[in-house]
């Protein structure tokens, strides 16, 4: 066990450090520092990886994430088992003329394969590692994409898999994790509690749990978010970004994703702002932001945005640090507007999100609203998860349309409802 | 008074292995100070250089977070049993 998962010694390509000490840990199934308890973090030897990195051997690679697989921890000669990732980039004009904005795209996550959500892209990564590390059982505490994406991934690449939810979940991703044979435990409690339950279990248990001992190799999937959203905007980087965020990882790596391009001359250096965005149901991060304080408080969630609900976020002070370093900002917005913003992205752009693209969307109009973002600047949504997964939250949003017979009479009436007469010569 | 604290298998090197350590303390600081005297090689895993509590570990009384019980001015009770977790996250 634990060996493999990257050459050692000269030819290694990375390896894990902690974030805060900077002890080198080499490449084992291990999320934190034993000296000082920081997160462990992947770092590169950017020289080695310079020659495989460029514009022209990206563009010769497969439409998915694999694409970016030099700048990825992955096992040496691994062989990806599923297309996942390369999600649109569009153009959104219609949202953007209805919220005042000029230059606004829409990162897609929502149709991203093969569970719908952004979650897809880190348990590729982790579950590529855990299967070096020799792992046979895969595990997560998830809010349900994370559960979604690690029961589908490890039905396909044989692990066995138990995941761990809140009870309280909504019911279509409690199914779309059971539908791929995974053990599911629900625990009566907040995520907060599944987080630390699941932080005590792989303390005993030698199992793979992507979002704890696999987390360095896992959030590293991420940056390819970023990645794809340099390329499609045809290797430029964006002026801003504005990011869901719970954890508060994803952020994080988008910045560390455009600081590699920069670094290895793939792009030109751009500043670019990182606004953040939470539920204000859960908005330890935001609150953070705007108090100008560089810790969160933890708080108990009461939102309808469950993928975004964790009151005490693990990369909360680097979520922090990214958005106020960067001179950006962060905004939170209540249910109401997270709904409201739902059906705006759908009747604008054909895009049907979850509730955290609710809550990014009706952030980034308030944004736009305080000037903190400007119309003329490319603006880039996060999308990070898909709106079929949670339903809920809309049926009281519309009326049951009442059935009428199936005659051509019957229609015309109806459509006589809706229509304005018409003089007929006018 | 007395508070079982659980130890993480990360620390457990400074404890000579042991899992659950018996504590006798009114207060965080006092709890770490008590845990320091016990086994001096864990105090700069819990504290930084200037004494302040690491700020990646996570500290729950009965399974609480402690910073919902007022934090370092939580009073222990006896019987408390005290976990130390790092920070760990899925989430977005």
């Amino acid at each position: 066990m634990f060996v493999g998962a990257a050459r050692i010694g000269k030819a290694m390509r990375y390896e894990l450090r902690c974030r805060e000490c900077n002890k080198s840990w080499g490449n084992v199934p291990k999320s934190i520092c034993e000296d000082c308890f920081s997160p462990l973090e992947v770092f590169y030897d950017y020289d080695s990886i310079r020659a495989d990195f460029t514009r022209e051997k990206i563009a010769q690679g497969p439409p998915n994430i694999w694409r970016y697989s030099a700048l990825l921890p992955l096992p040496d000669h691994y062989q990806p088992t599923l297309p996942v990732g390369f999600t649109p980039l569009i153009k959104a004009n219609g949202l953007a003329s209805s919220i005042g904005a000029k230059k606004l795209y829409i990162k897609n996550d929502a149709v991203c394969l093969p569970t719908l959500s952004f979650k897809d892209r880190v348990v590729a990564v982790a579950l590529a590692n855990a299967k070096s590390f020799g792992f046979d059982t895969v595990s997560c505490s998830s809010t349900g994409n994370l559960a979604n994406a690690t029961a589908a991934q490890a039905a396909r690449n044989g692990f066995k898999c138990w995941i761990f939810i809140p009870a309280d979940l909504e019911p279509a991703k409690i199914l779309g994790t059971q539908v791929f044979g995974a053990k599911l435990v629900r625990i009566s409690g907040s995520y907060d509690q599944v987080n630390r339950l699941c932080s005590q279990i792989a303390d005993e248990h030698l199992w793979g749990f992507v979002n704890v001992n696999l987390r360095p190799y896992y959030a590293e999937g991420s940056k390819t978010f970023g990645y794809e959203i340099a390329e499609q905007l045809g290797w430029r980087l964006p002026d801003n970004v504005v990011c869901p965020m719970a954890g508060g990882s994803l952020i994080t790596k988008i910045k560390k994703a455009f600081q590699e391009l920069i670094d290895l001359g793939v792009v030109e250096p751009k500043h670019v702002k990182f606004f953040g965005a939470q539920a204000t149901g859960c908005s330890p991060i935001s609150t953070a932001v705007k108090l100008g304080n560089a810790d969160i408080d933890p708080q108990k969630p009461n939102t309808i945005a469950r993928s975004l609900a964790i009151g005490n976020p693990a990369d909360g002070h680097y979520a922090i640090k990214t958005i106020t370093g960067s001179g950006g900002w962060s905004e939170d917005v209540s249910d109401p507007d997270i709904v409201d913003s739902i059906q705006l992205l759908a009747e604008t752009e054909g895009i049907f999100t979850e509730t955290a693209g609710g809550v990014t969307l009706g952030c980034a109009r308030k944004l736009y609203k305080s000037d903190r973002i400007l119309p003329d600047e490319t603006t880039v949504l996060c999308i990070t998860g898909n709106g079929l997964k949670t339903t809920d939250v809309l049926v009281d949003e519309y009326e049951q349309e009442q059935p009428i017979a199936p005659k051509l009479a019957e229609f015309e009436r109806l459509l006589g409802e809706f229509e304005l007469p018409v003089a007929v010569g006018a | 008074m007395t508070i079982t604290v659980q130890i993480p298998s990360a620390l457990r090197r400074h404890t000579g292995g042991a899992a659950k350590v018996n504590c006798s303390a009114a207060n965080l600081n006092e709890l770490f100070t008590d845990l320091g005297t016990k086994f001096p090689d864990l105090t700069a895993h819990l504290r930084d250089e200037n004494g302040q509590i690491r700020r990646f570990l996570n500290v729950y009384v009965n399974e609480e977070d402690i910073r919902f019980l007022g934090g370092a001015g939580y009073t222990f009770k006896d019987g408390d049993e005290v976990l130390l977790v790092p920070s760990i996250a899925g989430g977005i």
